[in-house]
């Protein structure tokens, strides 16, 4: 049984530099790191110190207000560096790998006598846990809460995001045992594929399949979870990456934390966009050695897409929960009147404005430029554009402005995350930056009500 | 190298230097120039190639052929009462002697305003003005002395947009506040019909009424249909050609910078309106032909560049639909039944102005209960 969801609004960047869909190798480096701001909202207590031997899996931090959840280590080795900020803030957990390549087992129960509170410790004690995330707030899953449902989006519609049929190519199996495990923590599994899907995901049982068919941000879980099973006041939904599921799964096949995933490295800046297996949290550099960069200009590497990543240095190490790292040049340039109409059509835009919706076909080389200033909101309607949510995005945006919890909970803010309001801060004429809005409104209402 | 020089001339105006306050009024010339260098440091870290100095832009170019086509028609008016027939450049030079001096001043007055508002409460300067201050000339009668402009340019700027804290704040659109202004502060220089057409007064005998004055004093009007729809008739400035209105209509649209919903709603309105009215027929005015109704007067021209200020406008989708549809009827019924104020467009669209604010509102709360509703069901079966 499936039910079909057809979007129209919304908008597809047509972005340069698509990974062939091809596993490439690389040499990996021996550093790993786990960055505690990839968890937000969590605030983690060390369990470990600076020249510790650890193995795999083993605990590096725990957090504050859930104790029972471990942040493990993705690697064996040793501790070599904890980065502190303002205030003591930790900001990264360094580790130099090792050759012993020890790791944690953990007894896994047979699968027909395991209760959801045994699931649940050996989600918290492996590490796995922080692959659950929780709408609203989209943080990381509380375990005090019982969701109504949970959700996986098995499409990727962000710009070059990482094709979630091929990154599950071999893991089929421990994708199916990923959902059994998670089929005795809630109610009812909906999982979220293309239309187009042909692959082993169509098949998968005991879950609620939906097929989507629409531009970005359709991918985006939360809008599927808005046309599928909205999110009222009160209500708790989960959210798991595809691959994500799959490592769950691998966990109660081996006993072992794996922090293996398939990684797409891509982008305009990129000469060899590819795809690769690595270690969560490994080193970026190799990646981008390996592809290579086409540009003596700077670049720019993010950590994710380039509509919600995170800028990272080049000796910096991927993210938790990536399954993309893009590559774009910076814009720091000047363009003596860019601003006039029907000029520039090298730079992709919703607006017919320019000229670039006459070539449909046409791939951008798009930079990190502004393309303008923040101005005053005067433009409506183009937010409604790329917003496929009965929502409205501007009116929520200046509630949340104005931090009008009330007003704020009555249009709909349970309903979404940041990532849902990336469009925006790319289709913006004022260039407003609706997702970091969003975030601190999110923020607010943890604080206030919880 | 000219950014070089700009570089230089920009120093004394950086953080922590002598003139670091003036720095939106260097800036405003500095990014009409060049596109800034600035680069993204959070959220998306790409950006749409639109921006609002390209979107107010577009409008300019959206009314340039208008704008064009007044200053031929004040000079083609002009020579007409005399009786001479004149040649194309001799209407256009005539029109520019009288109205680039009213460009000049509008601009002059609003941006020393807008400037002064920018370094005062340390934002950069808005695009918006540009569009306000060639909008207000455009809707003036064109021999309303250029003191009367600037004041009205002040006024609007003041008490319309500043007042109520800046672009994208105002309740009002602008440049109708000027011309409101001006229309209630000097009446003798903004009806009649001696000022619709240049230096009438100077000429005995001549009607330089707008069609809808004589309309309004019971008169039927001797233009056909052509000349009303191409615009060789007496009126504001740039309100006489629906055609070239229409070509600037197709550009917005075209650019989706103004708003489909309200110029169909308004259009929807105005001819359903003028068609009941056709069928009572009680004076001239209500008997005077629906689709003539569109074509005359400012209609065309308010509801495609004053109707569709996104600012002054309805929010929100639906909203722009029931915005559109009243200022059409509304328009209408300001035209027939009010004979003082036979050009119904202006004042349809300033009252508008002040209810889209309960429009959104209306069409927010549906969306609100909406979603209270889902709630409430899902909270049943259980």
């Amino acid at each position: 049984m499936y039910m079909d969801i057809t979007l129209k609004k919304g908008l597809n960047i047509p972005l340069r530099g698509e990974a062939k869909k091809k596993l490439n190798t690389f040499t990996p480096s021996k550093s790993f790191a786990i960055y505690p701001k990839d968890f937000h909202g969590i605030t983690p207590k060390l369990m470990c110190k600076e020249g510790d031997e650890i193995s795999l899996g083993q605990p590096l931090f725990y957090s504050k207000s859930n104790p029972e959840i471990m942040f493990v280590s993705p690697s064996s080795g040793r501790i070599s560096n904890i980065i502190r900020g303002a205030r003591r803030k930790i900001l990264s957990i360094e580790i130099i790998g090792n050759k012993k390549k020890s790791a944690l087992k953990h007894k896994i129960p047979s699968f027909s006598k395991i209760t959801p509170n045994d699931i649940k410790k050996l989600l918290f004690s492996s590490g796995c846990w922080p692959f659950i995330k929780q709408r609203p707030y989209d943080i990381v899953a509380d375990p005090n809460l019982y969701p109504k449902s949970i959700f996986i989006s098995a499409l990727s519609t962000a710009p070059l995001g990482a094709d979630v049929n091929f990154s599950l190519q071999g893991k089929e199996n421990d994708f199916k045992l990923g959902i059994e495990v998670l089929k005795k923590l809630t109610k009812k599994i909906n999982l979220c594929v293309s239309h187009l899907e042909k692959s082993f995901l169509n098949k998968i049982e005991g879950v609620e399949l939906h097929k989507i068919n629409g531009k970005h941000p359709a991918g985006n879980v939360g809008v599927q979870i808005h046309h599928i099973d909205p999110i009222n006041k009160g209500d708790i939904v989960w959210v798991i990456n595809p691959q994500d599921v799959a490592l769950i799964g691998s966990f109660f096949k081996n006993g072992e934390f794996n922090p293996r995933r398939t990684i797409a490295v891509v982008g305009p800046a990129v000469k060899f966009p590819s795809y690769f297996e690595v270690t969560i949290g490994s080193a970026i550099k190799p990646l981008v050695e390996q592809v290579g960069v086409n540009s003596n200009s700077p670049v720019r590497i993010i950590n994710g897409n380039v509509l919600t990543g995170n800028t990272v240095g080049i000796d910096e190490n991927i993210g938790f929960y990536n399954d993309t790292i893009s590559l774009i040049k910076e814009g720091n340039y000047y363009r003596m009147f860019g601003w006039l109409p029907f000029t520039g059509s090298n730079i992709f835009s919703m607006s017919r404005t320019s000229l670039s919706w006459l070539m449909p076909k046409k791939t951008y080389s798009l930079d990190t430029n502004m393309n303008g200033e923040e101005r005053a909101l005067v433009v409506t309607g183009e937010m409604e554009k790329v917003m496929p949510m009965d929502i409205l995005p501007m009116q929520l945006l200046k509630e949340c402005m104005a931090q009008n919890i009330d007003k704020m909970e009555a249009l709909g803010i349970y309903e979404v995350a940041p990532e849902d309001f990336a469009l925006i801060d790319y289709t913006s004429s004022s260039k407003i930056e609706a997702q970091e809005i969003i975030r601190d409104a999110l923020d607010l209402m943890i604080n206030e009500v919880g | 190298m000219v950014r070089k020089i700009l570089d230089t001339i920009k120093r004394p105006f950086e953080k922590g230097e002598k003139f670091e306050r003036f720095a939106p009024a260097i800036n405003a010339f500095d990014t009409f120039l060049f596109v800034p260098n600035h680069t993204t440091k959070k959220g998306a870290h790409i950006r749409d190639a639109v921006d609002m100095k390209r979107t107010m832009v577009t409008v300019i170019i959206a009314l340039i052929p208008v704008l064009i086509y007044g200053i031929y028609n004040t000079g083609y008016q002009y020579f007409i009462q005399t009786g001479i027939q004149p040649s194309f450049f001799e209407c256009f030079l005539h029109g520019s002697e009288k109205i680039i001096p009213m460009i000049i001043v509008s601009y002059a007055v609003g941006l020393i305003i807008e400037f002064a508002f920018a370094v005062y409460r340390g934002h950069e300067v808005n695009e918006g003005f540009l569009v306000t201050g060639l909008l207000v000339p455009m809707i003036m009668p064109v021999d309303i002395p250029l003191w009367m402009v600037g004041l009205s340019v002040a006024f609007a700027v003041l008490v319309a947009k500043e007042a109520f804290g800046g672009t994208g704040m105002n309740i009002l659109n602008p440049a109708l506040t000027a011309r409101a202004f001006a229309f209630f502060a000097y009446p003798t220089y903004m009806s009649g019909n001696k000022v619709w057409v240049s230096e009438a007064s100077n000429v005995d005998a001549i009607s330089g009424e707008t069609i809808l004055g004589s309309l309004a004093s019971g008169n039927n009007t001797e233009y056909m249909f052509s000349q009303m729809f191409m615009g060789s008739i007496p009126g504001s400035i740039a309100e006489t050609s629906t055609f070239w209105v229409l070509i600037g209509a197709l550009i917005l649209l075209i650019t989706g910078v103004a708003s489909w919903r309200i110029m169909v709603g308004s259009i929807l309105g105005a001819a359903v309106t003028a068609f009941l009215f056709n069928l009572w027929g009680a004076n001239a005015l209500m008997s005077f032909p629906w689709y003539n109704q569109l074509i005359v007067g400012g209609f065309a021209f308010g509801i495609v560049f004053m109707a569709t200020d996104p600012v002054s406008a309805a929010q929100t989708l639906k909203g722009k639909w029931i915005y559109g549809i009243l200022i059409g009827i509304l328009c209408i019924l300001i035209r027939v039944f009010n004979p003082a104020y036979p050009e119904g467009v202006m004042l349809a669209i300033l009252l508008m102005n002040v209810f889209a604010p309960t429009i959104d509102h209306y069409v927010v709360e549906s969306n609100i209960k909406r979603r209270k509703k889902r709630m409430i069901s899902n909270i049943k079966p259980v």
